[in-house]
């Protein structure tokens, strides 16, 4: 079983698109969204949920205005400015519980928080873990752990060959989350300033935790020079760049219509992302071969 | 349209704090903020401050002159072996496993540690001391007539919060400030967005910017702040945003078009007012709607 984590840095570069139309290739698979600040890659398999769960994580601190004697240790001690008027704002509570041990009036209880809810249903192409963070919620990086785990579990069960994730924006807690232990990262990029400094800190995360990268560059006709800019920086960090995916509204309208985009019509991505995924395949096996 | 002036003309907020946020990921926030607070350089004092301090970007845009920056540290704890006994304390007290006592030692695990401070307070030998741990830094200077900052959280390090807060230490309440929101709608999107006195969101006309945007509207509702949508890519099937904007009650103040050339100039690092500098009065347009908005709701809290 291989897992692979489709990532970015910079947000809106095509990694659902991109993930969605994997999932159609590769078949034999289970499908994990990690974005779950913002989820989207159901809006392109319409699945049916078969179950939903509650996710619990972390704490808030609530305080009984009896008890409490508006001594302001709390207040004091709060690293978050969490407490204002001797009330709890919540969004700032980081569930650290230190105002709960300290109240010398025991007026301060932690309550378990319902952070979101996870999801697993099946689509046309393969069982989808997905879940959604509630509302402002923290902790995102712990859900990405749940996700994953509850694919890997499913993708045992089903003897199933790959796990692709669709991962989140950026190099914080939820994308180190997704990565740890993932056995390749695909990193998506864009021919603009953005995306390439955005994804030399995301490679450099894949660095630092050891997960082999492969890069794909999407729409890298819309500007050929900073396409040609990421190909070299590639050659000297030694990434392979799996493919070269030319700009193409059949992508857009292939969201419109709710439908990866190597299913949508004969665009012309869809030989590209077709060879992107045969690289990936032959990546894996070359690697699997290398350790025996 | 007299009306409307006279409206104006009372309602020019000079100093005020705008957020640019969007759920989704380049939908466009970027060109948005660059190419506000270009167009309004030259009427009113102008602040950039990037807070989306995992991937900032604003800087290419801006190429700005760096003239100062502050680490941003957290403080996590230093355990002093001669004096612990391995009573297990702080350990125990720790909500985020960052601390594990072992017969012999005592481990720390910093990137868990959120600095909260409760091991040291309640350590009962009084053997942990705190220590600083720089998980990034944040950076401040010039870019023409724009004061800028940015936050940047170092690579390896997971959680952006504590910097984007220190980004906002900087927030001058005595001119236009415009933050520059990372995608998403969790704890670092919170932050960066609270206090402001309003929220831009920009969406794209997809089910993935509908989606994304419903989830960001609700945040910033949460949060209590007024908000107004920017179209970017847009075309024919802008009913998506539009038809959801209606219902929610939702202003469009802006309308970018789908155009190669913006996605081009953007591509080179150029704000879309210096590539084409028509659009300078459609953002200055933009502010005077944002204007409008903030001065009709502070209104109406009086009322």
């Amino acid at each position: 079983m291989k897992e692979i984590i489709v990532l970015s840095g910079k947000g809106g570069t095509g990694k659902t698109s991109i993930v969605a139309s994997l999932a159609v290739l590769a078949q034999n698979m289970v499908l994990a969204d990690c974005d779950v600040d913002a989820a989207d890659l159901h809006l392109l398999l319409q699945p049916s949920v078969r179950e939903k769960h509650d996710f619990q994580s972390g704490q808030t601190a609530l305080i009984d205005g009896i008890k409490c004697t508006q001594c302001g240790l709390c207040i004091e001690l709060c690293r978050f400015n969490a407490i204002k008027e001797f009330k709890v704002i919540p969004t700032f509570c980081e569930g650290c519980g230190f105002c709960y041990r300290v109240c010398p009036a025991d007026a301060i209880i932690m309550q378990n928080n319902i952070a979101g809810q996870y999801f697993i249903s099946d689509t046309r192409f393969g069982t989808l873990v997905h879940a959604r963070l509630g509302i402002a919620q923290e902790n995102s990086g712990k859900l990405v752990a749940l996700v994953r785990q509850k694919a890997r579990e499913l993708a045992k069960e089903q003897k199933v060959e790959y796990i692709i994730c669709d991962g989140s924006p950026g190099i914080g807690c939820p994308v180190i989350s997704s990565l740890s232990g993932a056995d390749l990262a695909l990193l998506v990029t864009e021919p603009t300033l953005s995306g390439i400094h955005d994804l030399e800190r995301v490679l450099g995360v894949c660095r630092y935790f050891n997960i082999p990268a492969m890069v794909c560059i999407n729409k890298y006709d819309i500007n050929e020079d900073n396409t040609c800019r990421i190909e070299d920086y590639c050659l000297a960090q030694q990434v392979k760049v799996v493919a070269k995916i030319p700009f193409d509204k059949a992508v857009t309208e292939a969201i419109m219509q709710g439908v990866p985009v190597v299913s949508y019509n004969n665009s012309k991505v869809s030989p590209q992302i077709k060879l992107l995924w045969q690289n990936i395949v032959t990546e894996l096996k070359f690697k699997t071969e290398l350790r025996k | 349209m007299l009306k409307r002036m006279l409206k104006l003309k009372n309602s020019v907020i000079d100093k005020m704090i705008i957020s640019v946020a969007s759920g989704k990921g380049g939908t466009g926030k970027t060109l948005v903020a660059t190419s506000l607070a270009l167009s309004l350089k030259d009427k009113y004092s102008v602040q950039m401050l990037d807070c989306d301090v995992e991937e900032p970007n604003d800087h290419i845009f801006f190429k700005p002159t760096i003239t100062g920056s502050e680490d941003v540290n957290i403080s996590i704890p230093k355990i002093d072996e001669n004096k612990c006994t391995n009573c297990g304390k702080c350990a125990e007290v720790c909500a985020y496993h960052a601390i594990a006592v072992l017969p012999n030692t005592v481990l720390v695990f910093p990137n868990l540690c959120h600095g909260c401070g409760a091991c040291a307070y309640l350590c009962p030998e009084n053997a942990i001391t705190e220590e600083d741990n720089q998980i990034g830094v944040v950076e401040y200077g010039q870019a023409d007539k724009i004061d800028f900052v940015q936050g940047k959280l170092n690579v390896s390090e997971a959680m952006p919060t504590p910097v984007i807060k220190k980004v906002k230490e900087y927030v001058n309440d005595k001119c236009v400030s415009i933050i520059d929101v990372p995608p998403g709608t969790s704890c670092p999107v919170v932050e960066s967005v609270t206090g402001s006195d309003f929220c831009l969101l920009v969406t794209e006309p997809t089910p993935f910017g509908l989606n994304d945007l419903t989830l960001a509207v609700e945040t910033v509702k949460a949060l209590g702040i007024p908000c107004g949508i920017v179209i970017n890519r847009a075309g024919k099937d802008n009913d998506v945003i539009e038809d959801y904007c209606v219902k929610e009650n939702l202003p469009v103040l802006l309308t970018i078009p789908f155009d190669i050339k913006i996605a081009k100039l953007y591509s080179r690092g150029i704000t879309l007012v210096e590539g084409i500098p028509q659009w300078k009065e459609n953002f200055i347009e933009l502010f005077n709607l944002i204007q409008e908005q903030v001065y009709e709701r502070n209104h109406s809290l009086k009322r």
